[in-house]
């Protein structure tokens, strides 16, 4: 059995599906994450509320930073490099990275072309508004999806907009005739094996998660319900009151979130939430960043 | 293999779903909490075996005669054990001699001790594993062995493509209702051909994604499989244990083992 880094990499991410993956800056804050049930931990130097609050450029963490949060927990590391940063990239496979984030979070190195993610090894996820973004990054050697959501706020309208578009594109995709894939596969800007692929399969042929502004149990479990294989939580767990336990409570909702009466009992007295910014307020859109 | 979205929603196959009869023993539970549950869902469809994803206590019922711990995080999944209360009903399903099957954090939660991690889950299986023994996601890797250890005469060697003697051949798609009926005698069980100690399934693919392998074999398990000289398969009774992943290729040779203990 050929040993085939693309397909051991989606294989990842199917392990990682029911999950949290949860933002942390500090070797402490990956240890609470692990403690509430992470199943997978991102690495960095600020989370994207305060990258958003601090301004300039967003840049891939130090890697002595992100070795000190590989040695304090057993779970899955991941990390962020800019858009199209192929050196980042070629920096975080080198120190051993589980999967790398081309993540518009961080200031774009390149606004035309995306990493060549299939030259790599290493694991990579990548934000998608829709299913041509989608569809575009998977092409690329992308091996997990996210929606993009709009980081560092709070607000989960972008993540709910953009689940909802690639499920609706997906749905609409596999009623179509065979003959009339090939038209599609040319509006949507993509390959057009990935487009017969979802005609066939009604799904993408890797794991999707959610992301972006995810903050308390019930955003996940709507994000759940709306057919996210599981969900990032950036700054919505350690921009809170207490982080441990909403992060817990976040773990659980994700795991049963059909389940009302639970998700009732996880919202009480999970302290303040993070104070967040409605997506009218904020200047900088990150999800128009990388199409 | 990535399984069909609506698993994610689909707490059981469609006979137990309808109440059929031939699903009210027999039924595989399989812990699905997080990981990759749905994939094992998807092998005994494949197989026309009636399954029930536990999520919360009250789904271990007494339908549930056999139970599949799958591949994930086992820090997640072993806290979610206790959040949920399927701990006990399970660790009460593993103490009573009931078939169990662990891949990959399933064997780690099975495991009487872990070598470089202090939390023991069940605790049932007599050896010591090692977590994350490759390494990180660059050490994930795929090869093939031979599942079992039966010697000499006794061994029924089962190839690729095969099926365990016994283990009624499955329709080309998932069946279910009256065609997974014909597969299960009645009382629910699948027809048991020969001692499933014997099979020896030949060149069985295996996938190990950040996988662990066993450092210590206690008296009680028999090795199963090895790779470079590392035992990441095990037998001890009714619990089979891979620190592999059946169930994200499409060979379903060890499902069939497993339905027929």
């Amino acid at each position: 059995m050929a040993n085939n880094r693309n397909e051991l990499n989606k294989n990842l991410a199917q392990m990682l599906k029911g999950g949290v993956i949860m933002d942390v800056t500090t070797p402490e804050q990956a240890k609470i994450a692990q403690d509430a049930g992470a199943c997978a931990v991102m690495a960095l130097e600020r989370i994207p509320a305060d990258i958003r609050a601090a301004g300039g450029v967003s840049r891939m963490s130090d890697p002595a930073m992100i070795k000190g949060i590989q040695e304090a927990v057993s779970i899955p590391v991941m990390a962020k490099v800019r858009i199209g940063h192929i050196a980042e990239a070629r920096i975080l496979q080198a120190i051993d990275i589980d999967y790398i984030d081309e993540s518009e979070v961080l200031s774009p190195a390149d606004d035309v072309y995306h990493i060549d993610k299939s030259r790599f090894d290493v694991p990579f996820v990548c934000g998608a508004k829709n299913l041509g973004e989608a569809l575009r990054r998977i092409a690329e050697g992308a091996s997990m999806i996210r929606t993009k959501g709009e980081p560092g706020t709070g607000d989960v309208i972008q993540a709910v907009r953009h689940m909802r578009t690639m499920n609706k594109q997906i749905r609409e995709l596999v009623s179509l005739r065979d003959d009339e894939v090939y038209e599609a596969a040319k509006q949507l800007a993509v390959p057009y094996d990935l487009a017969e692929y979802v005609h066939d399969n009604g799904r993408l042929p890797v794991v999707n998660f959610a992301a972006g502004g995810v903050a308390t149990p019930a955003d996940a479990a709507l994000m759940m319900e709306l057919g996210a294989e599981g969900v990032f939580v950036g700054s919505g767990i350690f921009k809170s009151g207490d982080p441990a336990k909403r992060a817990a409570a976040i773990v659980q909702a994700t795991a049963n979130w059909q389940d009302a009466d639970l998700l009732a009992r996880l919202s009480e007295n999970l302290g303040e939430a993070m104070v967040g910014i409605n997506e009218d307020e904020i200047e900088t859109i990150m999800a128009a960043r990388g199409e | 293999m990535v399984v069909a979205v609506e698993y994610i929603a689909k707490e059981k196959s469609a006979d137990v779903a309808s109440g059929a009869e031939s699903a009210r023993h027999g039924v595989t539970g399989i812990l699905a909490v997080q990981g990759a549950f749905a994939e094992h869902a998807a092998m005994l469809d494949g197989l026309g075996a009636p399954w029930k994803l536990l999520r919360a206590a009250e789904d271990f019922d007494d339908s549930i005669d056999r139970v599949i711990l799958p591949g994930g995080e086992s820090t997640t999944q072993g806290k979610l054990l206790r959040a949920t209360g399927l701990f006990e009903p399970i660790a009460a399903h593993i103490a009573a001699g009931k078939p169990v099957f662990g891949t990959c954090a399933g064997m780690i939660l099975l495991a009487r001790r872990l070598e470089n991690d202090p939390n023991v889950y069940f605790g049932a299986l007599d050896a010591v594993v090692r977590r994350n023994a490759y390494g990180r996601q660059l050490g994930s890797f795929a090869a093939t062995a031979d599942f079992g250890s039966a010697a000499g005469d006794s061994a029924v060697v089962v190839a690729p493509g095969e099926h365990v003697p016994g283990f009624a051949a499955p329709s080309s798609k998932a069946v279910s209702g009256a065609a997974a009926d014909s597969v299960r005698n009645p009382d629910g069980h699948t027809a048991v051909g020969v001692p499933s100690a014997d099979v020896v399934l030949k060149d069985f693919p295996l996938v190990f994604i950040r996988g662990p392998f066993v450092a210590e074999v206690g008296s009680a398990v028999t090795v199963a499989t090895s790779v470079d000289g590392n035992v990441v398969g095990l037998r001890q009774g009714n619990i089979l244990a891979t620190a592999f992943h059946p169930e994200l290729t499409d060979d379903t040779r060890i499902h069939e083992l497993f339905l027929s203990l």
